[in-house]
């Protein structure tokens, strides 16, 4: 589905990316681990277009995707829920996944999207009027995941979803994640910090330091080799 | 009403400071012809005293608010919109309606045409706010060089009619699209600019178009400007300077009414929705696949259309143009129309276009301190609403935070 080749991606003077390589198999949940300053989100940032890269290709279902604007990526079926959320605060639920099905003109599809995610999160339906910044922070994350689900994405690109939650609140959203992956057969390209609880639902897993990838092997491997139990697990 | 004597001492200490700043302007009069000075003493008094009642007012008022808000959040919201409630209640809407455009037309009739002059005016900066509004307002790009369009669309008028004998009626869409041609110019370079910067480089874009009005004569005329611009016409008909100043204010009233209409429509299109999703977050907008580039000049561009329709419309009104008209004054003015009248607002800008314009006028009455009194009502202004005289109204409701926390530990 996704193959990143040899991407060298940056800002400024900074190479934050020298070299990453890596594969999703459609229908999979990947997941990124590493430490702060890894490169884990800058990898994020340069499939959707938002950064560019500056060698190296980035394929999508064989079309070269690397150098195209961030719009073009979106409408190919790449979505991505930034780091932090960034839901828009000002204005209300509702408006919010709007601006999730920005992009689309099919309004029956947008209508059956949009009851799917107002059944994933009740919540929202009831507060669909409410503006976006008023809700707490797991459920601006749960927010923000329903905009991305409302361009009805083939890869969803998830950067710390679990960033300042409770840890109650994580779970929550780790088992919807595999939910959507299962439901939807949506492939899932997840960046994250909490490598414990992203193994667990992800099939394979990379291992980014200093902006190289270091290790990749399936979940369950990842989580009993000793080398990341001691530097990512805690253990 | 609470008054410690520590906010006495406080509006003690605002009035000795006012009687500073005031004294040069207040107490000493200095008549160069008789070469005497005269110390008006009594002034001070007049001062200290006021400034420290108003002070205590003021104080005495914010006190009172703080206090209305902590006890009842949602009563003072429903409150601070009563217009905006008004309008959107069926039962009063129409009323309301009905007067405001019985009173619109009816208005240089019941009024002298020094009147409707004025009111055109008011008019003018009405669609001007409301041109600005788009940009500051809802794109949430903050312009300084707005004046710019305005005078593309006098100018392009003043030089067709000059240079090619056009009339207004065919100057008034090549002067909007000039001016929106003009603003696609200003917007690719500025595109990667936010906050400080991009208002740096508006203001610089502004002043740039107002120096080659002023340097370039072979073009331009330069300073003296272009004067026998023609008032528009009717069908030909001859009209008497009265009637071509009446016919000028309903025409405003057009649109005016054109404007609010476009202008509605827009914010609530899918093309308004993004340009608030890009005022609140860049790097979201990109994710959800918003084109930030288009929209972005689509916001410029549009804004800058009305400027040039105002410009056309100005240039006619007031048969001669020169650079002078044009300065940046003209854009703080406009600019502040737009944050006194409510970001976004368009009942706001409607009405602090009106304030601010008229306001300068029935201020004759204070002959040299008119000036004076302006700025202190924009700063009262701006300390009792913050928010814009008729903050836009967004569907949203006050959240009840104890609850929520509640219905949280529920689920976990």
């Amino acid at each position: 589905m996704l193959e990143l080749q040899n991407i060298q991606a940056g800002y400024g003077n900074v190479q934050a990316l020298p070299d990453i390589s890596l594969t999703i198999q459609k229908g999979e949940i990947i997941t990124l681990i590493g430490a702060n300053g890894a490169g884990k989100s800058t990898t994020l940032m340069a499939i959707s277009g938002i950064v560019p890269c500056r060698s190296g290709k980035i394929l999508l279902q064989g079309k070269e995707i690397q150098g195209l604007a961030p719009d073009r990526i979106v409408a190919m079926g790449v979505c991505q829920v930034p780091e932090g959320r960034h839901i828009f605060a000002d204005l209300t639920v509702q408006e919010n996944l709007d601006l999730g099905s920005f992009l689309r003109t099919d309004k029956a599809g947008i209508r059956q999207d949009l009851e799917y995610v107002y059944s994933l999160f009740p919540f929202l339906a009831e507060r669909r009027h409410q503006s976006g910044g008023t809700l707490s922070g797991g459920e601006q994350q749960m927010l923000a995941m329903s905009r991305a689900l409302m361009a009805r994405p083939r890869l969803l690109l998830l950067d710390e979803p679990s960033m300042g939650l409770a840890p109650l609140m994580i779970k929550q959203i780790f088992a919807i994640i595999k939910a959507i992956n299962q439901e939807h057969n949506t492939t899932i390209f997840l960046v994250e910090q909490n490598a414990h609880q992203a193994l667990h639902i992800a099939d394979r897993g990379y291992v980014i330091e200093n902006g190289r990838i270091v290790l990749t092997d399936s979940a369950e491997k990842l989580l009993t080799n000793p080398e990341v139990q001691k530097a990512y697990l805690g253990i | 009403m609470m008054m410690t004597v520590k906010e006495i001492k406080k509006s003690l200490l605002v009035s000795l400071w006012f009687v500073f700043l005031t004294f040069p302007i207040m107490v000493i009069k200095v008549n160069p012809i008789e070469r005497t000075v005269t110390w008006r003493w009594s002034n001070v008094l007049y001062v200290a005293v006021g400034s420290f009642v108003i002070s205590l007012l003021a104080k005495a008022w914010l006190v009172r608010k703080a206090r209305a808000a902590g006890r009842q959040q949602a009563a003072c919201q429903a409150r601070a919109s009563i217009l905006q409630e008004l309008l959107h209640r069926p039962g009063y809407r129409y009323p309301l309606i009905i007067m405001f455009s019985g009173l619109a037309l009816a208005f240089p009739h019941l009024f002298s045409t020094y009147q409707a002059n004025i009111m055109t005016t008011a008019l003018m900066y009405i669609v001007l706010g409301l041109g600005l509004n788009i940009v500051v307002g809802v794109a949430g790009l903050l312009d300084l060089g707005y004046v710019a369009f305005y005078a593309i669309g006098a100018y392009s008028y003043a030089l067709l009619n000059l240079n090619f004998h056009l009339g207004f009626w065919a100057a008034l869409p090549i002067g909007g699209l000039l001016a929106a041609l003009f603003g696609l110019l200003l917007g690719f370079p500025v595109l990667r600019l936010r906050g400080d910067y991009l208002a740096i480089v508006t203001l610089g874009f502004g002043e740039i178009i107002r120096l080659v009005l002023e340097n370039w004569n072979a073009f331009s005329k330069g300073p003296s400007g272009i004067s026998n611009i023609p008032r528009p016409g009717f069908f030909g008909l001859e009209m008497s300077l009265d009637h071509a100043m009446i016919y000028m204010y309903y025409l405003m009233i057009g649109l005016v009414l054109l404007t609010v209409f476009v202008v509605n429509r827009l914010q609530h299109s899918r093309l308004g929705r993004a340009w608030l999703a890009l005022r609140e977050d860049e790097i979201a907008c990109q994710a959800m696949g918003i084109d930030k580039t288009r929209i972005k000049l689509t916001a410029f561009a549009l804004g800058a259309f009305w400027a040039g329709l105002v410009g056309v419309i100005f240039a006619a009104k007031t048969t001669f143009v020169n650079p002078a008209s044009f300065t940046f004054l003209e854009s703080a003015i406009i600019l502040a129309i737009v944050v006194l009248g409510g970001m976004g607002s368009i009942v706001g800008v409607i009405c602090s276009a009106l304030i601010l314009t008229l306001l300068p006028e029935y201020l004759r009455a204070l002959s040299e301190y008119r000036m004076l009194a302006f700025g202190a009502i924009l700063v009262a202004m701006m300390i009792f609403k913050p928010e814009g005289l008729i903050a836009a109204v967004r569907r949203t409701y006050r959240f009840h935070e104890r609850k929520s926390v509640a219905a949280l530990q529920d689920d976990e």
